[in-house]
């Protein structure tokens, strides 16, 4: 099989972090070749250089043999590579036909020739076996049908190279068989197709090749043939699994969450993920493991009433409660810890002691303001207590490291003395002394008597601080593993299930 | 230890280079006279023809553009709510319950701002720009279309009146930004509105009631805009619906603008949108004492102001970053 | 059937509908309602509104919006006079220059926008207030025009029959309105309009030209309210430095009655040509009840823009459910 795309060792920097160091990747004709790796392994950013959005600071590029060095996303689409990103990238307002020729209308003139667009249009999505009215607004169809536009305005600039970011995350069972239909009939007429996933069942009924990076290097291609899950899981969150099951921690904590204080009835968001039952007792924790996009952080979500669940219950002490909005959860005794730190944690020019006491000062109301003293005492305490690195207490949030904005927003919730904190990925993007930091302050809330929901990409830490463990897999629950039963090893396996 | 200069810095010294051009350029500018038991003069001047109203309205644009939006309509309000007032003084009610009627329905109309934006999630420009025509409309249909002319001591006593040789409106101006600074110092509003200007989606999720402090700000720069309709219709002896409060919205983006603040929301200060108005009449009296027109005034104000946003702008900075000559702060 | 009933198409058969309801209420309630005339002076007084009002559509599509309107209108006017009655330029040459100075002042705004990341409408209220101040410095007072060619042409027109002329304002207004609709939906350029307004992200990722097709937006906002401002020049002969006030307002309204989407992406053309006949006709029926206040006018443009924009708002709505 003749190389189409092909990369030596591509560096790409953003001032002094390395997001990609020195990946290789061959990309062939006629072949679906899955990326695959778990946050910040890189993903995103390689697709990025291959097409022109950012510029690689080392490497270099080939496309059917020529050297590819894109600068803008029009030159990697003029080179032949196209690219469906995750979130659809067409325009809703816009027919379908428009948006598989925006841009490349074929013209009279100064005008355009609106049945020869619509013409060609339909013909593009022919070539996908598809036959529908190329005239709707885009926006009105079905997420599947959008992305089949994409793929068709792929096809329809000659590409020889398609990059698909994510295609199925928001597609049902039966779409995505639809979609792989396309996929399997574009590469049997030689199209080369870099396909990303974090659903393995996908992956494996669906690519020929696979490539696994992981902070930013590349650790391997391999046929899918000839690499069993398992290994798949452990090369992309690091270690052989046999060195890390031996090293893993003992749990040596013990308890019956299915008796604890909160708990979890078949609890759905319709489209989302669920449905999810179990529970969570007071002194315990909680964790939530599964790869990316398999539901983690949409259950937590729902929790705290960010995008609420459309069926199933929650009770809290025996009694139902409603969790529709943030504030609500707030009263149930929730508290939640965004992943998304800086959308939705930090309020950045405000200061450091500000931060600390505005989920307090919500619940109280805006009329029993926090004394000033009393306000001065909490930052004080919390930046003492959890190391918090800063000039003082008035310094504004904004110019903090992130895992001391990390270590702030911990102490935010900490303030309101909740009954249940929900962590997602609390460890992310902070240096490796924080993290550990972090973890000992978790297990110190809970001596103290407090429940905490622990959501990690790294399942070392799940096992390290976590006595039961739900297991997510394709936005649902696998397994529930109590006390003993957690380990790498079990929680992998649950994972990689066919 | 590199301390940020306190947000008033800019303002003052503009206003203090502005004060100095004019005592070097118009002889007598700082001239003060004591005359029949009150103080006269340009410095007064500045602050009681010009300034009061912009100061009281500049009290609540202050809060709307620290969550990040804008009121349009606040010199509708004023029509409104002076008109409201004319006509009840003249239909002989008393002065608590003419100025009381005003200010509830330039109120009300602030909070009818404020659930568009809040609860509809119309834009702030938008849902203002309607209330600015229809809020206009109201006060003309309200009066016929006609200049009310009214008659009250005690009005006009508080338009027009002096107390300890200083005019009277000095004392509710400076009390209303006293009043407003310790209300929201000794509650959280003031914490809550910074929050929800700086990072919505991050306060919602603390908890914070952005949708409360939406329907808050909005009814307060009511209420201002109601105020200083009294004022101005007081002042005059007579509500005029059609003319009164023109433009004046301009006025209170500018004094909150000039004053430091941000247009993307977040940090305020009351006390620099306060410099902010000085500044602003002192300018529109040097353009005047230049023989600057006074219908050519806005041509300086629109230029501070896209001025002051151009430096905001993160772009400009890395520009000139680049040519070294500023460094921004 | 079915389809032309679709939420897409509903804003303006909406429009459509109380254009209707309006005018036949109106012809029903006032004896002489139903008549050339009145239909003429309908279109007559407000060809440069709709001239403006096309243009203001333009930028609300491409997501922006364009406060300035009313002020570079009146700027127009003045710019004009001058030029011809205090310099003496020949008249086409005039108004060339008028129209080139509207496009230069909304094109200066528009690269403002884009360049800097500024609010439009931040922008364009300083811009506002910069073209009506900058009409007082021209000149306080209205001037009025008196020039041969300007009779001339004031007087010219299609003739109807009957003693009636469709004059030279509402011929500009349906050609202005016949192009817009050309370009909006024809050209590349307008599809990119429609396409910066749906998403600019997606638009700039299919390699569109979206800083280009921005400041040409609103160059083409600035050259229509100066289009506007001639057309009053003639109807009225007069350049005047308060004419338009608040015509942004009626601009918009106007836009958002004939179904354009405040947040962009969506509009017609023609939806807005309809906008404009409805503002006008409930105009020409305060005229006709003479006893009625003229305050009325506003409220109603207020109420029935709010009435819009919350339909809007409800088709969204309903089409996010669906």
């Amino acid at each position: 099989m003749s190389c189409l795309l092909q990369l030596r060792g591509i560096e790409k920097r953003f001032g002094s972090f390395a997001a990609l160091r020195g990946v290789s990747l061959e990309l062939r004709a006629g072949e679906i070749h899955a990326l695959m790796g778990e946050n910040g392994a890189g993903k995103s950013t390689l697709i990025k250089v291959i097409t022109g959005v950012h510029q690689a600071t080392g490497g270099s590029m080939e496309m059917a043999g020529r050297a590819h060095r894109p600068r803008r996303p029009q030159q990697a689409e003029s080179a032949g590579i196209s690219t469906v990103y995750q979130e659809v990238n067409l325009l809703p307002n816009l027919s379908i036909a428009e948006n598989i020729m925006m841009g490349r209308q074929p013209m009279w003139g100064p005008f355009i020739r609106p049945v020869e667009g619509r013409r060609r249009a339909r013909a593009a999505l022919a070539r996908l076996g598809l036959e529908v009215d190329v005239a709707r607004p885009l926006g009105a169809c079905a997420v599947a049908l959008q992305q089949m536009a994409a793929i068709a305005r792929a096809l329809d600039q000659e590409a020889r190279v398609l990059i698909l970011d994510e295609p199925t995350s928001s597609l049902d069972a039966r779409e995505v068989a639809e979609l792989f239909a396309v996929l399997r009939r574009l590469r049997d007429q030689g199209m080369g197709i870099l396909f990303v996933s974090h659903f393995l069942d996908q992956v494996y009924a669906l690519s020929d090749r696979i490539t696994v990076l992981r902070d930013g290097g590349g650790v391997g291609t391999w046929d899918v043939a000839e690499l069993p899950r398992l290994d798949l899981v452990g090369h992309m969150i690091g270690k052989p699994v046999a060195a890390r099951a031996a090293e893993s921690a003992r749990n040596e904590f013990r308890g019956r969450a299915a008796a604890g204080f909160f708990q979890v009835e078949q609890l759905e968001r319709r489209g989302v993920a669920g449905p999810f039952a179990f529970g969570v007792e007071a002194g315990g924790a909680t964790g939530l493991a599964g790869l990316l996009g398999s539901g983690r952080s949409e259950l937590a979500r729902m929790l705290f009433g960010i995008d609420p669940a459309t069926s199933g219950k929650v009770r809290v002490d025996g009694r139902e409660v409603a969790l529709h909005s943030p504030r609500a959860a707030m009263a149930a005794g929730l508290a939640f810890c965004s992943e998304d730190r800086k959308v939705e944690g930090i309020v950045p020019s405000l200061s450091v002691r500000e931060n600390i006491i505005l989920a307090l000062q919500a619940s109280r109301g805006p009329l029993r303001r926090l004394p000033e003293c009393e306000q001065a005492a909490l930052a004080e305490k919390f930046i003492q207590a959890l190391n918090i690195k800063t000039r003082g207490p008035e310094t504004p949030m904004g110019t903090l490291s992130g895992g001391n904005q990390q270590k702030c927003l911990l102490a935010r919730w900490m303030a309101v003395q909740p009954r249940l904190l929900i962590l997602d990925e609390p460890t992310r993007g902070i240096d490796i002394g924080a993290k550990g930091e972090i973890e000992a302050l978790c297990a110190e809330l809970r001596r103290a008597g407090l429940a905490i929901l622990f959501i990690s990409g790294e399942l070392d830490e799940v096992v390290r601080n976590c006595n039961q463990v739900v297991v997510l897999r394709d936005r649902r629950q696998a397994a529930v593993l109590e006390g003993g039963a957690i380990s790498l090893q079990r929680i992998m396996e649950t994972v990689a299930a066919a | 230890m590199n301390r940020r200069r306190s947000p008033l810095w800019w303002p003052l010294a503009a206003l203090v280079a502005l004060l100095a051009f004019n005592a070097l350029a118009s002889p007598g500018f700082f001239h003060l006279e004591w005359k029949e038991g009150r103080l006269y003069g340009t410095l007064v001047d500045i602050f009681n023809q010009g300034a009061r109203v912009p100061m009281l309205l500049a009290l609540g644009m202050t809060l709307v553009i620290a969550t990040g939006g804008v009121d349009l309509s606040v010199g509708s309000l004023m029509a409104v709510s002076g008109a409201v007032a004319a006509m009840q003084v003249n239909a002989g009610a008393s002065l608590g319950q003419a100025a009381g009627l005003g200010l509830l329905l330039s109120s009300g109309l602030g909070l009818a701002n404020g659930w568009l934006i809040a609860k509809v999630r119309l834009q702030p420009i938008i849902a203002t720009l309607v209330m600015m025509v229809a809020g206009r409309g109201l006060a003309m249909l309200l009066t016929g279309s006609q200049m009310v002319p009214f008659k009250d001591e005690g009005l006009r006593y508080l338009a027009n009146g002096s107390l300890l040789g200083l005019p009277v409106p000095i004392y509710g101006v400076l009390g209303a930004a006293l009043l407003t600074g310790w209300a929201l110092r000794r509650s959280a509003w003031g914490l809550f509105i910074e929050a929800t200007g700086d990072n919505e989606t991050a306060s919602r999720l603390a908890g914070v009631p952005t949708g409360g402090v939406r329907l808050l700000v909005y009814t307060f720069s009511g209420l201002c805009a109601g105020m200083a309709g009294l004022l101005e219709a007081s002042n005059i002896a007579a509500a005029d619906p059609a003319r009164m409060g023109e433009t004046r919205e301009l006025d209170a983006i500018f004094a909150v603008v000039a004053g430091g603040a941000a247009l993307t929301g977040g940090r305020f200060s009351l006390a620099g949108s306060l410099v902010g108005a000085l500044l602003l009449q002192t300018l529109t009296l040097t353009l005047y004492n230049q023989n600057v027109p006074p219908a050519v005034a806005p041509v300086p104000k629109a230029l501070v102001i896209l001025g002051v946003c151009l430096l905001h702008s993160p772009k400009l900075r890395e520009q000139m970053g680049r040519l070294r000559i500023f460094t921004p702060a | 059937m079915s389809r032309l009933l679709s939420s897409r198409l509903l804003p303006l058969f909406a429009t459509a509908l109380v254009l209707l309801v309006l005018f036949a209420g109106a012809g029903w309630h006032y004896e002489h309602f139903f008549s050339a005339r009145v239909v003429l002076n309908l279109f007559k007084d407000r060809a440069f509104l709709g001239v403006i009002a096309l243009g203001m559509t333009f930028v609300i599509v491409s997501g922006g919006i364009d406060l300035s309107v009313g002020s570079v209108m009146a700027c127009s006017t003045v710019l004009l006079a001058t030029l011809i009655m205090g310099m003496g330029w020949p008249v086409p040459l005039a108004m060339l220059v008028t129209l080139g100075f509207g496009a230069a002042f909304g094109g200066a705004q528009g690269w403002i926008i884009q360049a800097y990341r500024i609010p439009a409408f931040l922008v364009t209220l300083a811009g506002l207030f910069l073209a009506r101040g900058l009409a007082f410095m021209l000149s306080p007072r209205s001037l009025e025009i008196r020039h041969a060619v300007y009779t001339d042409i004031g007087a010219r027109g299609l003739p109807l029959g009957d003693g009636l002329t469709f004059t030279l304002g509402p011929i500009v207004f349906v050609a202005v309105l016949a192009a817009a609709i050309a370009v909006a939906h024809g050209t590349r350029f307008g599809r990119t309009v429609y396409a910066l307004g749906g998403s600019e992200s997606s638009a700039a990722l299919m390699g569109l030209p979206v800083g280009r097709t921005r400041i040409a937006v609103y160059a083409l906002c600035g050259a229509g309210a100066a289009l506007g401002g001639i057309l009053s020049t003639v109807a009225l002969g007069s350049g005047d430095p308060t004419r338009g006030t608040g015509l942004e307002l009626d601009a918009i309204a106007a836009a958002v009655i004939g179904g354009t989407v405040l947040s962009g992406g969506r509009g017609w053309m023609v939806g807005t040509f309809l906008g404009v006949l409805i503002l006008g006709t409930i105009k020409t029926i305060l005229d006709f009840e003479g006893s009625l206040d003229p305050a009325w006018l506003r409220i109603a443009s207020g109420g029935l823009l709010l009435g819009f924009i919350l339909l809007q708002k409800l088709i969204a709505i309903r089409a996010r459910d669906i």
